[in-house]
């Protein structure tokens, strides 16, 4: 039933949930159906429920209720503990600058290739266009790109985080081929009336753009949150270790062989507060999940329509 | 030449851009001749002494390539065979609900966590299987021995391609929806005057309807077969495992990364490179073939 309140709601989502002309099912198919669904978003959702259950719970409880999907003896020691350890605050601010100053970069350069890009009348444009797509086809690899970060002085620097993912193609395309459906005519009349190209650019394309800017900044921003590769390959020194490095030293490597320096450190001072490993590794969880929960509206809002203006055009 | 001078600014827009790949994605291939060469740091790539195909040859001579290979194929066969049809399944479900509020509640769940990374899905996954996750515990209560499913080669590879679903069947999901909306819903009204039924209208219009975006992802999953899911396996694997789920990158990140062999880790990066390049190049023409949008 599609009530009329709903039908006001602008929401992108809805283009997609337009229902269709096809026929009412039997009861029994209806009841099947709401199960299978019911039962794949059960499974997704109560093995997070369990974790955050488990983060704010006291050690104790966690041994008798390990199923818990609601907190026995609520406590917030587990996350005083992690923001009390200097280690987790410090990668928390790795990820925080390569996050906000990876993706201002990232927009800055996606943003002005993107445009220069759609200008399909411009000498060259179609071989650029190609030397940009190319690299999503073939890389170097790993080593190499290991090899000229080491030359470049990059290796255990910050600022890796920054510029090594600087331009993704994929993003740049979609911003191109946002850019190139706008009409020309627009910029014609704004040429016209004695606007120069970056005026053009600043004052009318950008602002025309900025569902299309949002999304892929999105894109680039939990990128930059999740980014666990960039880190592992190119960061050894663990005190410039991004959250999700960390987080893979305290949450799995605790869980399967506890070699890290890191996570012994941790799980031998929590035994002196009464935490068990559990708690940290759910906090710690929960801790890296928030961020993506509080953009998550938007993201389904953006991301949707962002993946539909994929492809190559023009 | 007062064509580009007109342009002067577009240019100087693109620059960094184009700057950034000359750099990164294009300069580095003068590392490639390390597949070559018996590379010493501290010598650097140049000075580094040539040794011709040794590098291959000992990839090739290996017992661990043919298992890697095999590995690598393997668990993206499983991925295709088991994984490809859920979306499907699960768009053409969510596509028979009318309940607005429940159709949105359920995307909202399910889209979620392909928006976390590995590290974060796989800690979750851990303690869903761990000594006393609810797996473990299930298995206690009919009376069966506690299973150690983190390192048990006998089930990695089902605990790769499980857990891989579950993380994306949500999100894979939406390029389906969004095809299902393009359908004409006269044509439902077409099969229903004939006396067509639910499934009659599915398998002759709803599938046909897809056909194309269906066709396209399931030539670009086979093109990419040597890329197995690398963070993925990274997360959840270890060394008891190795045996089933190590693949071609997680081999190229230990060997060359964390033992310093250099040399073999770029020959076999290089052999992977060339093969997922003439796959995703010949992808593209299949589609092209198939009358379909193609990528370029």
């Amino acid at each position: 039933m599609v009530t009329t309140q709903e039908q006001v709601e602008a929401n992108d989502l809805r283009l997609i949930n337009k229902p269709k002309a096809l026929d009412r099912n039997p009861v029994w198919v209806q009841a099947i159906i709401t199960l299978v669904l019911t039962a794949l978003a059960l499974i997704t959702l109560l093995p997070i429920l369990n974790v955050l259950a488990m983060s704010l719970s006291e050690a104790h409880a966690i041994y008798e209720h390990p199923l818990m999907l609601v907190p026995y003896s609520v406590t917030l020691d587990a996350y005083k503990y992690i923001f009390s350890t200097s280690v987790l605050l410090k990668s928390f601010g790795v990820t925080v600058f390569a996050t906000v100053v990876g993706t201002f970069f990232n927009l800055l350069v996606t943003i002005t290739g993107a445009y220069a890009l759609s200008k399909t009348k411009m000498p060259g444009s179609r071989m650029l266009l190609w030397f940009c797509i190319f690299p999503m086809l073939f890389g170097p690899g790993l080593i190499p790109t290991y090899i000229l970060l080491k030359n470049l002085h990059l290796l255990n620097s910050v600022w890796v985080l920054v510029v090594s993912g600087l331009v993704v193609p994929f993003n740049l395309i979609l911003m191109r081929n946002f850019f190139w459906s706008i009409p020309e005519e627009l910029e014609e009349a704004m040429r016209i009336d004695g606007a120069s190209e970056m005026g053009i650019l600043w004052w009318m394309i950008i602002p025309l753009s900025k569902p299309a800017i949002a999304t892929i900044g999105l894109f680039y921003a939990v990128g930059h949150w999740n980014d666990f590769f960039t880190g592992l390959f190119f960061i050894t020194d663990n005190t410039k270790w991004p959250l999700q490095v960390l987080l893979r030293s305290i949450v799995i490597d605790m869980n399967a062989l506890n070699m890290r320096g890191v996570s012994t450190t941790i799980s031998q001072d929590a035994s002196k507060i009464m935490l068990t490993p559990e708690n940290i590794k759910a906090a710690s969880i929960i801790f890296a999940v928030v961020p993506i929960l509080l953009v998550y509206p938007f993201l389904q809002k953006y991301f949707v329509k962002g993946i539909m203006l994929g492809s190559v055009k023009g | 030449m007062r064509k580009i001078w007109h342009w002067r600014y577009f240019y100087l827009l693109l620059a960094p851009t184009l700057l950034y790949f000359l750099v990164f994605n294009y300069i580095p291939f003068y590392g490639i001749v390390i597949a070559f060469k018996n590379f010493q740091p501290f010598k650097g790539v140049w000075e580094s002494p040539w040794v011709g195909w040794k590098n291959f040859d000992t990839m090739f001579s290996s017992v661990k390539f043919p298992e890697l290979i095999r590995n690598t194929v393997l668990i993206s066969f499983y991925r295709l065979l088991f994984g490809f049809p859920v979306p499907i399944l699960f768009a053409l479900m969510l596509n028979e609900v009318r309940t607005m509020w429940f159709k949105r509640t359920i995307q909202t769940i399910t889209y979620f966590p392909h928006f976390l990374s590995w590290v974060v899905f796989g800690g979750i996954v851990f303690n869903v299987i761990g000594p006393s996750g609810i797996v473990n515990l299930v298995l206690g209560n009919l009376g069966f021995e506690p299973l150690n499913l983190a390192a048990n080669p006998e089930v990695f590879r089902s605990l790769v391609v499980v857990t891989g679903i579950l993380k994306e069947f949500g999100w894979a999901a939406i390029i389906y929806l969004a095809a299902l909306t393009g359908i004409d819903p006269h044509l439902y009204e077409a099969v229903k005057v004939d006396g067509g039924g639910k499934l009659r209208q599915i398998w002759h219009i709803t599938l046909p309807g897809i056909r194309p975006m269906i066709a396209m992802l399931l030539i670009l999953q086979l093109a990419s077969i040597l890329d197995a899911g690398f963070e993925q396996i990274l997360i959840l694997s270890n060394p008891v495992v190795y045996s089933v789920g190590d693949i071609i990158d997680t081999y190229v990140y230990r060997v060359g990364l964390l033992e310093a062999n250099y040399g073999l880790a770029t020959a076999v990066g290089l052999f992977k490179g060339v093969i997922a390049a003439v796959l995703i190049v010949s992808a593209n023409h299949i589609i092209r073939r198939t009358g379909e949008k193609s990528l370029w």
